[in-house]
């Protein structure tokens, strides 16, 4: 009788168990997705959930919100989270800038090289980041228009295991939402 | 009826699930234990009328474990029902035999049943029976593997676990729920953004995550039997690394909302964070002692990243790591004996076991990319994501290591495996 009841506490959870993992639908009630450009927009399971795309709006000639790559990024030596005296006039730039413009909000994206553990660089690229924004403070700039994030290792600029690739992926972008 | 037909029509879906999932993952036990139980598998009578080889599955989870050899070539003939001649077996070099049959029931649904004879005591160890679906053959196999198991070295068996972890594929991220031998994966969550550090909650019902769906890292936590999720650490910048405490009330998180990162514990049900301390620098990666009395965590206060210990209030840290000067991604053993963890070693990465009441620690790998270490809930087995042959894979480990086990993708990134707990039975 015993043996019988376990066998059937058995197969009740064995019958149970085919649907104790969903498939792919996953309905997305909560994720507040914001996406600078239209191209990083992210499709969140097959529910197809699209994050908002929102374009920089057009600000004319010098408008930093629009400026390249190149203009918006801040690298740094191995290890290191000092910005170094070549950035300065970059991060001014973007300073009396952000000022101009006190609606705007800006993310500071920091990243790391491909070195390491996953949690550990998301520290350290913080760490970058945030050295960012301590110089956009200092210059003035409010910190309710400022949030510094981290991507950790998860987003290099380019692919590579070499010292050219991990100087370029060893970084803080400025982006204006 | 409409009922009826929901559950078909689910299983349909689940039936082309598992058809369609990649054959993602190969055991590859190599290396030798030493102290191993033989044992003897016979071949299920029936099976070939079924898609899955129950004694293959069986045998291959005893031999991933460590602790068994399968001896004897595919032997046949045998059922539950058979007395076989132990003592023909015991001349084989078998101390353990298991016989069983697989049967088409008229509903459809297919029973497997089995028996474990102790070969040397010439004892009956008893076997059990499951009625079950095509789907759920593999898992009625991984049950029988838990009690012959059990039986036999007197621990819980992992075979009917789950590994989650995530892929990335071009540039799709994926979270993967898998049996514990990789087979049957089925797909979580998929994004365009990357997912990093699932962690299961102590009943096996949810896994959070951190996803950067948002263009900054974010902890949700997704309910696996409904799907559905939540947010659970949406603070103005990072938030990330989320671990939860035994009781499965509250977590722990690393926040820089305040500055710098820093571990808050947060409700489970959500509200305000605590902030469990105050450091200068890095403290990252927290996890719960089994009791639930202290927390493990990564910090760089002293100049380099090192784990350290400190009571659940925040006080009292104190290190733990003393080799090498980067040493992060602590796991605890569910039995409070061992921490695993990834050290750089000469520029290699490399997973080591401290024996915690000791100190002693032994690096358990020959490869040099090892990462995210994490504990079977039997804390018998340690799996872990590395890469072998410029391929990236998952990995089991024996906690001395020398019973390994691949479960390896066959295409895109696999990373961040995180070992469930035993699921309430």
């Amino acid at each position: 009788m015993k043996r019988f009841f376990v066998i059937s506490c058995v197969v009740a959870m064995l019958a149970g168990c085919g649907s104790a993992v969903p498939l792919n639908d996953v309905p997305v009630t909560d994720a507040s997705a914001k996406s600078v450009s239209g191209t990083d927009a992210a499709g969140i399971g097959s529910t197809g959930v699209q994050a908002g795309g929102a374009a920089g709006s057009d600000l004319g000639a010098g408008g930093l919100a629009s400026a390249s790559a190149a203009q918006r990024t801040v690298y740094f030596d191995y290890d290191s989270y000092v910005i170094k005296p070549e950035f300065q006039s970059l991060i001014a730039n973007h300073a009396r800038f952000i000022k101009s413009q006190g609606a705007r909000k800006v993310s500071i994206e920091g990243h790391t090289d491909e070195s390491g553990g996953r949690e550990y660089n998301l520290a350290l690229g913080q760490k970058r980041a945030d050295a960012v924004r301590s110089a956009l403070s200092i210059l003035g700039v409010s910190s309710s228009q400022m949030e510094s994030v981290s991507f950790g290792k998860e987003k290099p600029a380019v692919q590579g295991s070499d010292e050219a690739a991990y100087a370029k992926n060893r970084r803080a972008e400025i982006r204006y939402q | 009826m409409i009922k009826r037909l929901l559950v078909s029509i689910f299983a349909g879906i689940l039936l082309t699930l598992c058809s369609s999932s990649w054959a993602q993952f190969r055991v590859e036990v190599a290396g030798v234990g030493m102290t191993q139980i033989p044992i003897t598998i016979a071949s299920f009578r029936g099976q070939e009328q079924v898609s899955q080889k129950i004694s293959d599955i069986i045998q291959a989870d005893l031999e991933r474990s460590g602790q068994f050899r399968g001896v004897g070539a595919a032997l046949r003939g045998l059922d539950e029902l058979t007395r076989p001649d132990l003592s023909v077996m015991r001349q084989s070099g078998a101390d353990a035999l298991v016989s069983g049959s697989v049967t088409k029931l008229a509903d459809g649904r297919i029973d497997v049943r089995f028996r474990l004879w102790d070969v040397v005591k010439e004892q009956d160890l008893g076997g059990q029976s499951f009625a079950v679906g095509s789907a759920d053959l593999r898992l009625a196999a991984h049950r029988a593997a838990d009690y012959v198991y059990e039986k036999l070295t007197g621990d819980k068996g992992v075979f009917s676990t789950r590994i989650a972890y995530v892929t990335k594929a071009g540039s799709r991220y994926q979270l993967w729920v898998a049996d514990a031998d990789g087979e049957n994966p089925q797909s979580a969550l998929s994004s365009a953004e990357p997912i990093i550090s699932p962690a299961w909650s102590p009943d096996g019902n949810q896994l959070a995550y951190v996803s950067f769906e948002s263009r900054k890292p974010v902890v949700y936590a997704h309910n696996i039997s409904s799907g559905k999720r939540r947010l659970v650490a949406n603070f103005k910048g990072s938030n990330s690394a989320p671990a939860w405490s035994p009781d499965g009330n509250s977590l722990a998180v690393t926040l820089s909302r305040d500055g710098g990162s820093q571990l808050f514990i947060l409700s489970a049900a959500g509200g305000e964070p605590r902030r469990l301390m105050q450091s200068g620098g890095i403290d990252t990666e927290p996890v719960f002692s089994p009791d639930g009395k202290s927390i493990y965590f990564v910090s760089d206060r002293g100049g380099s990243p090192q784990i350290y210990k400190a009571s659940i209030s925040g006080a009292g840290a104190e290190r733990v790591t003393f080799n090498g000067n980067y040493n992060i991604s602590p796991a605890i053993s569910p039995d409070g004996r061992w921490m695993a963890y990834i050290s750089r070693v000469s520029g290699a990465f490399k997973l080591q076991v401290m024996e915690l009441a000791t100190g002693n620690v032994r690096s358990i790998t020959d490869t040099t990319a090892d990462e995210s270490p994490s504990f079977a809930p039997n804390s018998k087995l340690v799996v872990y994501a590395t890469q072998q042959q410029g391929r990236d894979a998952l990995m089991t480990s024996t906690l001395d290591g020398k019973v390994k086990a691949r479960l390896s993708g066959q295409s895109g990134d696999v990373r961040e495996p995180d070992w469930s707990p035993f699921f309430k039975q």
